[in-house]
């Protein structure tokens, strides 16, 4: 969130509480994996998104399925920033923290600026919860949430008068209380019930007592916070101003599987993604899975190595080979990368990066995998790579390395993260007609094909596909002689094989958008971000320019070969500030393609950067 | 599948000649793999296919060099990922009669596992394993095929592990059609190979292969020409396991045992087992399998071909039924699916 949620006007309702007009507020829901928060979180977005306002969304959940109930690991959190105004994250910290049980409120008090609000479980704090999530007195009664606004609320006693002539369960209705809270904050923030009632009947259709109880407490909660006295006011976030349009609400991973279906559409060749389920790539799989009618073959394969061998198999057989995966499976998947780019076939291979090394934090992002995709292979290996800079931008990134790969013959590798994968945005829809065209054409000529014969201008080879007759070849891992692609150990054909693959992918640069320049095209700081820390920098640059400070922004998109303007910006600034959620890696490029004096300025907690840390850095910068 | 053709619908006989590459074999002279690439191209030109629509995806291992010397689409991939590869060429091609050729090393050692998913999944691909018991590549380390106690460069006290069975493997996987035969043998491996090739589904084919370079004479025990009628019987579909020079010996089935019976004395040929290849549980075969020299002969031909619907059939029917049930897919729908809202 750029500013404060400030207060605008006051209007009477007709109800007897006022209500308030916000321009930002960011909403934190936190409590046990098991207590439904990314759920209640992706209703409340989905309304939100509903009612047009912007919005950016940040789900934080562990890795464990189940993490022991009321423990502090097992705190599953998601929080939602939501304006009337254009803005690019889920916001740096909460106004409202909705505390399900005592660990949700420990673990995320912290964030929660001074005069911020809490909405608790009071039925959640008892002795045994309480001391679960190792608090010695209960903050509710010893005073030391004095600097907030506490309102504390019987939510499951609340859901279960509720739910009494529903017959079920107790555990079942139980289950029902983040339906009631979502139902509060609905009220809380003066959105319609109407989408969450509409989508809880779908989604229980096979299971009507369940629907109804959902739906009953949903009406429940909204319901107390208009009669409860506690409250003296509740708010309003107009519509956002943005382009007009139709849109919709659309995740990184989402948007990254519609992506490669329209990569496939718009080429006219069936898309195969192969795949090992890994975190947090999985969601792909699961979508493009659904859409078969489009084509899509999916195949989950028995480890990464495979998923990456058949998509080489597929693009062998002229398909759109793609696969997917996280850091460790990148691992798995390197020395079949290289057999694509000694073959030559086109395949996007995504990498949703992770906290790593190893194992890592699987559900925590980070930015860790950029020099790993550049140079993570045995001997001289260049790849294209690109990397979304919002959740829907994935769309585009997917469509744009398929174009890529397709046009030069080679493996593209697309670098999301968990934050684009998981977070959510409103994206408005393109019409079909203005994305790219991807032209495809195999080889079906015999007469002059050799497998290694480049065209002049991409240098890249033809796609010849079994099945043609007269193109019959062999093709492998084995350095390949130049045009004939006949194995060879010469010396000095290797030498210049090694130089056209390398100039293969350089020449790419002619072919991407050249950088705009955020601000001034010259001046003080420049700062230079990649991928999905795009929001936070745009905003805390933006935040100095409107103080008139000399600082101005890029964003690569395309991290190889890099736009071929960027050696020309870096020097018209005194200051180069790279923001990077790892040690420096671009930075590290930076520094050593442009001799320029780039400054790291690192997060690796597994988390996104806030606005204001990237505003204090610029500041110390200044 | 569609049968041979130049394109314009006539069928255009195949020769062997024409599954010659002009690549010049580079394996030791006197390899095995010369028997078995000289049995392919043989058998080949019979099967009607037309050569632009086969395709040869190997490993890496002085086996896996055979693409090269196939006059057909070709794939060097690398070391134990060829069936993965395959996979991907005939689930988004299954025109394509598409062939795995594999080493003991390639194909059990660092590609186990895609061996292992290939033959589970029944893709229908026909997987030729050349097992010469021995790394000839990389110049003699022993493999996971090289017997109990064996001395190689990396095991000069001899080997402490014991070999894997590559028919029990493919058993284990319940392979659709699973085979044995010998490079030296090569009318039984054209029979063999064949069979494969005409085969719904996947294939296994392991072929004992002489290293002469790294492990030569390893399965002369039992195969050489001299000796091989007594030490070695061949399966055949509804006939009993009956072996030896004279044919006087046999196999029989005695509780879940086999054993090596000799005809005459009371026991005739009806007291034999009877091969049963389309058996559907693949038990018979697994006994079948662990057959082997001295103890008793060492089986070779088919162990198993039942007929299961292939995983590309079955990928690609979920595609059309996919089709049939919501219509071809609209890009402009799908990205209008779920919650939209319009801002004037
Ligand atoms: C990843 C990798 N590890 C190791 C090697 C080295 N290597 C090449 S072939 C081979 C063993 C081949 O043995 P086998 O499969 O039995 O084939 P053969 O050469 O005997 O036909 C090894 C270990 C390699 N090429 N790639
Ligand atoms: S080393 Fe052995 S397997 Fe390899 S080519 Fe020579 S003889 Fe054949």
């Amino acid at each position: 969130m750029r500013e404060r949620a400030s207060t605008l006007t006051t209007v009477e309702s007709e109800v007897r509480h006022q209500i308030v007009e916000l321009e930002t507020v960011t909403v934190r829901f936190a409590g046990d994996s098991g207590d439904g928060i990314q759920l209640t979180g992706t209703l409340f977005t989905n309304t939100t998104a509903l009612v047009g306002n912007d919005l950016g969304t940040f789900p934080d959940y562990p890795a464990e399925i189940r993490a022991p109930a009321g423990t502090l690991p097992g705190v599953s959190a998601y929080q939602i920033c939501f304006s009337s105004q254009d803005i690019r994250t889920p916001g740096d910290q909460p106004d409202v923290l909705v505390a399900f049980n005592p660990a949700a409120l420990k673990v995320h008090l912290p964030d929660l600026p001074e005069g911020g609000m809490i909405l608790v479980n009071v039925d959640a704090f008892t002795e045994y919860n309480l001391k679960k999530a190792g608090y010695t007195s209960n903050p509710l009664e010893d005073g030391s949430l004095a600097k907030y606004r506490v309102y504390k609320i019987p939510m499951t006693t609340a859901t279960l008068s509720a739910l009494r002539e529903i017959d079920l369960p107790a555990k079942d209705k139980e289950r029902c209380k983040n339906f009631w809270a979502l139902g509060l904050v609905y009220w809380l923030f003066d959105r319609p019930l109407e989408p969450t009632l509409r989508w809880i009947e779908e989604r229980f259709k096979k299971n009507p007592a369940i629907a109804q109880a959902n739906a009953t407490a949903l009406r429940a909660g909204y319901a107390y916070g208009d009669a409860a006295e506690m409250f003296t006011v509740h708010y309003r976030v107009r519509r956002a101003q943005i382009a007009p349009g139709v849109y919709r609400k659309i995740t990184g991973n989402e948007a990254l599987a519609l992506g490669l279906i329209a990569a496939s559409q718009l080429a006219g060749r069936p898309l195969f993604y192969a795949s090992y389920p890994i975190t947090p790539a999985s969601d792909i799989l699961h979508e493009l899975a659904v859409h078969k009618n489009f084509g899509v073959r999916t195949f989950q394969a028995e480890d990464e190595i495979a998923a990456m061998c058949a998509a080489i198999g597929a693009a062998f057989a002229g398909y759109l080979g793609a696969t997917g995966t996280s850091g460790p499976g990148m691992c798995l998947k390197s020395e079949a990368i290289n057999l694509a780019v000694m073959t030559e076939l086109p395949v996007v291979i995504c990498d949703i990066q992770r906290a790593g090394p190893s194992t890592g934090m699987p559900t925590k992002t980070e930015q860790g995998d950029l020099l790993q995709a550049l140079f993570g292979r045995n001997s001289e290996s260049p790849v294209a790579v690109v990397a979304p800079a919002t959740p829907a931008d994935c769309f585009y990134m997917a469509i744009e390395a398929f174009r890529i790969a397709t046009k030069y013959m080679t493996p593209v590798i697309l670098l999301s993260d968990g934050y684009l994968a998981n977070g959510a945005e409103p994206w408005k829809l393109p019409s079909i007609e203005e994305l790219p065209k991807i032209e495809i054409r195999f080889r079906t000529d015999p007469n002059g094909f050799y497998p290694y014969l480049r065209d002049p201008e991409t240098l890249a080879r033809p796609w010849a596909i079994p099945g043609t007759p007269g193109l019959e070849h062999r093709i492998g891992g084995l350095e390949k002689q130049h045009i004939t692609g006949n194995v060879s150990y010469d010396p000095k054909n290797h030498e210049l094989m090694v130089k056209l693959r390398a100039e293969k992918i350089a020449r790419i640069a002619e072919d991407i958008p050249l950088l705009e320049v955020f601000g001034e095209p010259e001046g003080k700081v420049l700062v230079v971000g990649w991928g999905s820390t795009y929001g936070a920098i745009t905003s805390a640059v933006e935040h100095w320019q409107r103080k008139g400070a000399p600082v101005s922004s890029i964003h690569l998109r395309y991290l190889n070969p890099f736009p071929r303007n960027l050696g020309e910006i870096l020097p018209r600034f005194e200051k180069i500030l790279v923001p990077e959620l790892n040690l420096g890696q671009l930075a590290l490029l930076l520094r050593g393609r442009f001799l320029v004096d780039a400054i790291p300025f690192s997060k690796v907690q597994g988390r996104p950067f806030k606005i204001s840390e990237i505003i204090d850095r610029i500041g110390e910068l200044l | 599948m569609t049968h041979g053709g130049d394109g314009q619908g006539t069928v255009v006989k195949l020769t062997k000649k024409d599954f010659v590459s002009d690549q010049e074999v580079r394996w030791c002279p006197g390899c095995g793999d010369y028997a078995i690439l000289a049995q392919m191209q043989k058998v080949l030109p019979e099967l009607g296919i037309p050569r632009e629509k086969f395709v040869f995806v190997s490993g890496i291992g002085c086996s896996s060099r055979f693409p090269y010397y196939m006059n057909t689409y070709g794939f060097h991939g690398i070391h134990g990922r060829a069936p993965a590869i395959a996979t991907g060429i005939k689930v988004c091609n299954p025109d394509l009669s598409v062939w795995v050729v594999t080493g003991d090393g390639d194909g059990l050692s660092i590609g186990g596992n895609h061996l292992l998913h290939a033959m589970r999944r029944n893709v229908d691909i026909k997987i030729v394993l050349f097992n010469n018991r021995i790394y000839g590549l990389t110049k003699g380390q022993y493999s996971p095929t090289s017997e109990f106690g064996k001395k190689t460069k990396s095991s000069p006290m001899g080997t402490v592990e014991p070999p894997v069975n590559p028919i029990c493997l493919a058993l284990a996987a319940e392979a659709t059609f699973v085979a044995r035969s010998v490079d030296r043998h090569t009318d039984h491996l054209a029979y063999v190979l064949e069979r494969a090739a005409r085969h719904k589904g996947v294939a296994f084919v392991e072929v004992f292969q002489n290293c002469n370079i790294f492990n030569d004479g390893a399965f002369e025990p039992f195969a050489d020409r001299s000796v091989k009628e007594d030490r070695m019987v061949v399966l055949e579909h509804g006939k009993p396991l009956i072996f030896g020079k004279n044919r006087e010996k046999g196999i029989r089935l005695n509780g879940t045992t086999l054993e090596v019976v000799t005809l005459g004395d009371g026991i005739t040929e009806a007291d034999l087992l009877v091969h049963d290849e389309k058996r559907p549980d693949p038990a018979i075969a697994f006994l079948l399998a662990r057959m082997d020299y001295p103890e008793y002969p060492v089986p070779v031909g088919v162990f198993r071909a039942v007929e299961k619907p292939t995983y590309d059939e079955l990928v690609n029917a979920q595609i059309e039924t996919a089709i049939a049930e919501r219509g071809p897919g609209s890009l402009e729908k799908l990205l209008r699916s779920g919650d939209i809202w319009v801002i004037e």
